[in-house]
């Protein structure tokens, strides 16, 4: 890129406009020259700090997916792609972090960088060691940004270590020049057919790549016979095809035409070659890729005609200057100016028009970025918003106005529908979290010397963003649990008849209002025998209790619990599974584990899709107002006290042919004043186990927004919160897993109770 | 320090408790509220009176007189509660305290808050700041941070008052958990 077109670009002296020349600028030099571009940029923009916020936001993504692609080509090393985009992300990488002025990262990266280059070119293989040394630069270039924020200093002697490590393995595999790759006898093939190498073609977002080919026919061409048009109608089965005669008005009948052709295809370079290859010796034949760099195509989306025009050497850029200044469309200046021909003009038209297409695609893909603050002030805003329509349709109902009462429907459903949107806002796909695994499963076994592949099923179910969040820590100690206690060491499996790779599977998956995501591996399972000879040696379990093996299983999430024999610094310290139990009930979800001895453990943890607002059912007991989670809600029953009186206090109630227990509100949260006659039983459901909430009166369905009841109250028993209802009154909303619990294990006892009365 | 601070740091929110004086930093007290309708959540220590809506928020509220080991606070006109803000593990966080009455904001030079004396008294100097003299009486300076911290009962004295307080049935049962 000519210097010219930054120039062009400071014309407008908008903000973004100079950052897309200094980083044009810092495209072009990268490789050769970081230093001067970072020094250029000193001067202008990079005081700003929101722009190496923006560094950092961008980098600490693109590590990521660095990440994920070298755990990919680590499977697949021969994947040309891969290794691409793994070349992409250092190169983005170095660019911007030397625009930004984070000199640091941009001079580890650029050596990184040019001995993936090596490997893109075939000239160094991809090995696990290269695969491990560029992990390990990724986590020091991670080091480099973290320090950056925190202003500590990352190891410089790292650094060195990584990039001599790097040259080494590069230095190795190009100086044994028997390794022969297909990819560097491909370019050579094709750098004889058409003076370029055969380097990977950019494609733009739509898969599609984009040529210019330039056609000057000499005077052998017309004496052949053949003709132009057949040549086009071959390119035009590729794909889109413009093509423009360009000196045809300048010069009628003095030299042969030229022709410009500008080919939209998802074709290779090659299959465009070929059109040309039995024409090579008639005439001269350029084609040019448009888009350079994938990654770099939105600085190309704004190329200006004067810029194309410079570029091909159409015309001089002070020529373009010197037009310019005069106010009229370029183009048609130009062509006054006789600089260009009409047909120059269509033709770099036709070529600006790609440019804009790639950017209407990338912009009707593309997402934008938002900081989550404003997004929790979104959803607070529709919390308000909910609670105020709530008290605005009571008022309404009360006033029993008729004209009243259409507008504050059309509200209520505006409000759902909003509040709905809102949520779906704030949804991201769990594969983000997912992906990060992928490392922790590598690293972990490598350093155990277990062989395990993590598989990961349902990565795009969508989930709340800060239930993604605070799901990490308790999936990181699970997937560690399960290399660590599970999975076998590989020679181990082989006596036992398993295969060696042992695997740690991750699904998700909806159901209804919940997710349920569960962590399998095909390990040595657990033991219910060894787990309750540990819960009695811990006094969690008296020898004499019976209790189920699912029952026993379900131990492991007590506090202190730990059977492993040994503790690893991986896990076995004993904090973890109640530590996961508690992150999970705090995310009113409910974590259950399986496991047949010798073949598998699976756990499974249900999770509510959103924390902030929920569906509700408003009930009564006594003055105080409760809400009950509609998800959990299956039925309403009556209870009398006829009933009551048939079971002899005993407290269940046949609900289709099942004795259900039931918990009632007024006993176990201790509401003074008479019970009512009639009392109202709804039926609630918790993974398969039932049970009845007595109550005095169901008052119906409510939107119902969930406000923490703060630190004092992170203890209070069979409650998860509260809500402001429409009145102004605070209203509880009930834990129904531990009032279910509750409701069982009461029952439980009055059972045993009964029984050993009888004896 | 700004002025204002400075202002500040030698006002004090002055209230009745059970005939008692007491006081606390203005700088902690956001607002005095009437007592509105008390959600109040069961199965907790009888000190915790339940929650508020101040303005869309959830507010607990903690009684001061069980909170301090006294008898519970009286219902009346006066009652009221005062909205503070304390630090609780690093987090700034309201809260609702339920007291008597609240008096006036007294301005108190620090000549005239002295320590807790040491000997001599069964006050419980953990959660008291100092005493501050007003004419011819005696303000107990509260440390409120620390009592709304402090798990369980901050009980004031050693010797315990609550028992030797009338209990007033009617009032006895918004607090009272057996």
């Amino acid at each position: 890129m000519e210097s010219g077109s930054i120039c062009e670009s400071h014309r407008n002296m908008s903000l973004s406009g100079i950052k897309k020349a200094l980083k044009l600028e810092i495209a072009a030099r990268s490789g050769e020259n970081i230093g001067a571009g970072s020094k250029a940029l000193r001067d202008g923009q990079m005081a700003e700090p929101e722009y190496a916020e923006i560094f950092r936001e961008e980098t600490s993504e693109l590590l990521e997916e660095l990440e994920s692609s070298l755990l990919d080509l680590e499977k697949a090393p021969e994947d040309l792609k891969l290794v691409g985009r793994v070349f992409r992300a250092m190169h983005t990488i170095k660019g911007s972090g030397s625009m930004f002025g984070f000199d640091e990262i941009a001079g580890f990266t650029h050596h990184v960088e040019t001995v993936l280059d090596l490997v893109r070119n075939g000239k160094v293989p991809v090995t696990n060691e290269l695969i491990d040394q560029v992990l390990a630069a990724r986590d020091h270039i991670k080091n480099l940004l973290d320090a950056s924020t925190v202003g500590g200093e990352a190891e410089q002697g790292r650094g060195n270590e990584i990039i001599a490590a790097l040259k080494a393995l590069a230095a190795g595999e190009t100086a044994s020049s028997g390794v022969t790759k297909e990819v560097s006898e491909k370019s050579s093939e094709s750098a004889a057919a058409a003076g370029k190498t055969g380097e990977e073609v950019p494609l733009d977002k739509g898969g599609l790549a984009h040529y210019r080919i330039r056609f000057c026919p000499l005077a052998a061409f017309a004496e052949s016979g053949l003709k132009e048009e057949d040549l086009f109608k071959e390119l035009e089965k590729l794909g889109e095809c413009s093509v423009f005669h360009t000196n045809k008005e300048q010069q009628p009948c003095s030299e042969q035409p030229k022709w410009d052709i500008i080919l939209t295809t998802a074709e290779g370079l090659n299959a465009v070659k070929d059109v040309f290859i039995f024409v090579e010796h008639l005439a001269q034949i350029s084609i040019k890729t448009l888009i350079e760099d994938v990654e770099q195509e939105d600085l190309l989306e704004h190329k200006r005609i004067g810029e194309i025009l410079v570029e091909r050497g159409d015309v001089m850029f002070e020529d373009v200057e010197r037009v310019l200044a005069q106010q009229k469309p370029l183009g048609k200046m130009l062509v006054d100016a006789k600089l260009v021909s009409h047909a120059q003009i269509e033709s770099a038209l036709a070529e600006q028009k790609t440019y804009q297409q790639n950017k209407f695609l990338a912009k009707s893909k593309g997402s934008i970025r938002v900081a989550s603050e404003k997004l929790d002030k979104l959803i607070n805003l529709v919390g308000e918003l909910v609670v105020t329509q709530a008290r605005l349709s009571q008022v309404s109902a009360s006033i029993e106005q008729n004209e009243f009462l259409e507008p504050v429907e059309e509200v209520e459903r505006l409000t759902a529908e909003l509040r709905d949107c809102v949520l779906d806002v704030r949804m991201l796909p769990i594969g983000t979290t997912f992906g990060k695994f992928s490392r922790l499963v590598r690293d972990l076994s490598s350093e155990l010397g277990k062989e395990i592949d993590l598989v990961t099923e349902g990565a795009e179910t969508e989930l709340d963003k800060t239930v993604i969040e605070r799901l990490n820590d308790p999936l990181i100690h699970l997937i560690r649990n399960a290399i660590d206690h599970g999975i076998e060491l590989p020679a181990e499996r082989e006596t036992i008849g398993k295969p060696r790779r042992g695997y740690v599977r991750l699904t998700a998956i909806h159901s209804g209002a919940n997710v349920i995501i569960s962590i399998q591996d095909d390990g040595r399972g657990l033991d219910p025998a060894k787990i309750r000879a540990k819960a009695e040696a811990n006094g969690l379990l008296t020898p004499k209790e019976e209790i189920s093996d699912q029952e026993v299983l379900g131990l492991i999430f007590a506090a202190g619990f730990s059977t492993a024999e040994k503790v690893t610094n991986v896990s076995g310290r004993g904090v973890g599974m109640d530590v996961v139990k508690s992150a999970i009930d705090n995310l009113n979800g409910s974590v259950e584990i399986s496991s047949r001895k010798g073949e598998d453990t699976t756990i499974t943890i249900t999770l509510p899709l959103t924390l902030a607002i929920i569906d509700g059912l408003l009930v009564r007991a006594g003055d105080t107002h409760f809400v009950l989670p509609l998800n959990m809600v299956e039925e309403c029953v009556e209870l009398t006290s006829a009933e009551i009186a048939r079971y002899h206090g005993r407290r269940v109630l046949p609900v289709r042919e099942h004795l259900m227990p039931y918990v009632r509100l007024r006993d176990f949260f201790e509401i003074e004043g008479e019970r009512p006659d009639r009392e109202q039983m709804v039926v609630v459901q918790m993974d398969g186990d039932r049970a009845g909430v007595v109550l005095d009166e169901v008052i119906g369905g409510h939107q119902t927004v969930i406000k923490s009841l703060g630190w004092i109250y992170r203890q209070a028993e069979g409650l998860s919160g509260s809500t402001i209802l429409g009145s102004g009154e605070v209203a509880l909303i009930i834990d129904v897993p531990q009032l279910v619990q509750r409701a069982h294990r009461e029952e439980a006892m009055s059972i045993r109770s009964r029984s050993a009365a009888v004896h | 320090m700004s002025k204002k601070e400075i202002m500040q740091a030698n006002q004090y929110l002055t209230f009745v408790m059970r005939d008692e004086d007491f006081a606390i930093e203005i700088a902690k007290v956001r607002e005095v509220l009437d007592v509105s309708s008390l959600t109040r959540i069961p199965r907790m220590p009888d000190y915790l009176s339940g929650v508020i809506n101040l303005r869309g928020n959830v507010v607990p509220v903690m009684d001061l007189g069980l909170k301090l080991g006294m008898a519970p606070v009286e219902k009346t006109k006066n009652t009221c509660i005062m909205i503070v803000e304390v630090e609780v593990e690093g987090f700034e966080v309201e809260l609702g305290v339920l007291t008597d009455s609240v008096q006036m904001v007294l301005n108190l030079p620090p000549e005239a808050v002295e320590p807790v004396p040491k000997m001599g008294t069964d006050l419980n100097t953990d959660f008291i700041k100092g005493m501050g003299r007003q004419d011819e009486k005696f303000l107990i300076i509260l440390d409120i941070d620390t009592i709304l911290a402090s798990e369980g009962k901050a009980t004031l004295r050693e010797g315990g008052m609550a028992e030797a307080a009338p209990a007033d049935a009617e009032n006895a049962g918004m607090a009272d958990i057996p």
